[in-house]
């Protein structure tokens, strides 16, 4: 079979004989690139305004809509827990308001349990004015008119970053499941 | 697309409960996030250790970028020069900049003289700085304006101490880690500096604004004789700041003081001082009196506008 068709006995996994994915990639590469979306921000320089999207946030959203049941309704604590120590947020904000995303999501998923991609992108752009607001009400500084005026891009960019983040985050999925182990 | 049908409790009681678990942790999870932000609100050093840690680990790999970032900023300088005029063209303009606030820093410096003459005997020594290194990275997500600073604790680098960059004020040290700190930009809208118009005594509060720039509120009531243009210079009140480094230029006037732009911008910097406390007496007095009619004590995290006004 082979002969006449190489992928014959493969799927976008890989191929499915003597071949598993490796147990550590499946488990782990959600919250690592969790992590490392919270940590990519603290690499840039922004010292007029705040010019990223938050990105640990957007990842966590794409995990949680790409593989719906992966992560437990209450990885939103430690995740969050672990954007607080970099974000500059006062530590308990990411905890606090991550932990209510993850809730709310599930809500929304068991009320709408039929959604399409519209329906998720919509309810990533909620999550993300509804984060956007409370993160700068709780930051812990003075609130200034300007601080929402200086802050508008970084929402508007990550609403409309959602869609390319679900593409990486389901090429991610693809390489947390991939049959890379050979079995002996 | 539908939940995966193992997600669907039914008439399993088992499976019933594991999803009340669930929701169970994921609610203690947001009290306990709750919990811990209004201790960190009301004590904004509580999970200082935590953070410095965790700044430690970051700032090496930022250290990567910032030499990208003043390296890619020096090649654009040098592409920029060559259309005008040759790379000297970059380099010249730029040093003009600097010579340009230091002639209305040494106008300061003279103010600053014939006032100290009339007071007698008092004298600053040249201030020599605590550590030199690189703004590693920022808080670019979150409204606070905190930049990672490659030297801790080890370094000799403690809370409260000012640093600067060879254009003027870049900011405070908030809290440090081993081999990183964390700074309060001045655009922070957290950041209170005192400062004084660089020709004359006329003084006013600096405060970050939080979209990058500085709202100048004057002390004085009265007649708002800022004008567009005018260096505003640190005056040297309260104690944290030396007397006399640029801050900001205003940028339109408003009726109690002006909007200002930073003079030293700190994504345009290469190298940072981190310069020692002013006067450790005057701020150590000052934390212990407690000056304040706002209710705020002054926190090593801001100098609170009351404070220096009691230094006026």
């Amino acid at each position: 079979m082979d002969q006449f068709d190489p992928r014959a006995r493969s799927d976008i996994y890989g191929a499915r004989i003597n071949r598993a994915p490796y147990a550590w990639r499946v488990r782990l590469v959600p919250y690592a690139t969790i992590m490392l979306g919270s940590l990519v921000p603290t690499l840039f320089l922004a010292d007029v305004m705040p010019n990223l999207p938050p990105c640990g946030f957007l990842m966590l959203l794409g995990w949680r809509m790409v593989r719906p049941g992966f992560l437990p309704l209450w990885a939103g604590a430690p995740l969050g827990a672990i954007d607080d120590l970099v974000s500059g947020q006062p530590f308990g904000s990411a905890i606090l308001l991550w932990s209510l995303m993850m809730i709310a999501v599930e809500l929304i998923e068991t009320r709408f349990p039929w959604r399409d991609f519209w329906h998720d992108w919509s309810t990533a752009a909620v999550m993300l004015v509804i984060y956007w607001i409370a993160t700068i009400l709780v930051s812990g500084a003075p609130v200034t008119q300007e601080m929402f005026v200086a802050a508008l891009p970084q929402v508007l960019m990550g609403v409309l970053l959602y869609p390319i983040v679900v593409r990486m985050v389901a090429s991610l999925d693809r390489f947390r499941l991939a049959r890379a182990r050979r079995i002996a | 697309m539908a939940p995966p049908s193992s997600r669907r409790s039914g008439f399993s009681k088992k499976a019933q409960f594991s999803v009340f678990t669930g929701y169970l942790l994921a609610g203690a999870g947001a009290l306990l996030g709750l919990a811990l932000l209004s201790l960190s609100l009301w004590q904004p050093a509580a999970f200082a250790p935590l953070r410095g840690a965790a700044s430690d680990i970051v700032a090496p790999a930022g250290g990567g970028g910032a030499a990208v970032r003043t390296g890619s900023q020096n090649l654009f300088a040098s592409i920029s020069g060559y259309f005008n005029a040759g790379r000297q063209n970059a380099s010249l303009r730029e040093e003009m900049e600097i010579a340009r606030i230091r002639l209305a820093e040494a106008e300061a410096v003279n103010a600053e003289n014939q006032r100290l003459k009339r007071l007698l005997g008092l004298r600053d020594d040249l201030v020599k700085p605590v550590a030199m290194a690189r703004l590693v990275g920022s808080t670019a997500t979150s409204t606070r304006r905190h930049a990672f600073l490659g030297a801790g604790f080890n370094q000799g680098v403690r809370a409260g101490m000012p640093v600067m960059s060879e254009r003027g004020v870049i900011g405070r040290v908030l809290e440090t880690g081993r081999s990183s700190a964390r700074v309060l930009l001045l655009a922070d809208s957290e950041s209170v500096l005192p400062v004084r118009r660089a020709k004359d005594q006329v003084v006013a509060f600096a405060e970050g604004r939080g979209d990058g720039l500085l709202r100048i509120r004057l002390v004085n009531l009265g007649i708002n004789p800022l004008k567009v243009g005018d260096l505003m210079v640190t005056s040297g009140a309260g104690g944290y700041y030396r007397p006399g480094v640029a801050v900001a230029v205003i940028r339109s006037v408003t009726p109690d003081g002006g909007i200002a732009q930073l003079v030293a911008e700190p994504s345009a910097t290469n190298f940072v001082a981190v310069e020692p406390v002013h006067q450790p007496a005057a701020v150590k007095a000052l934390a212990a009196t407690g000056v304040g009619n706002e209710g705020a004590a002054p926190s090593p995290a801001t100098p609170a506008p009351n404070s220096a006004a009691g230094g006026q």
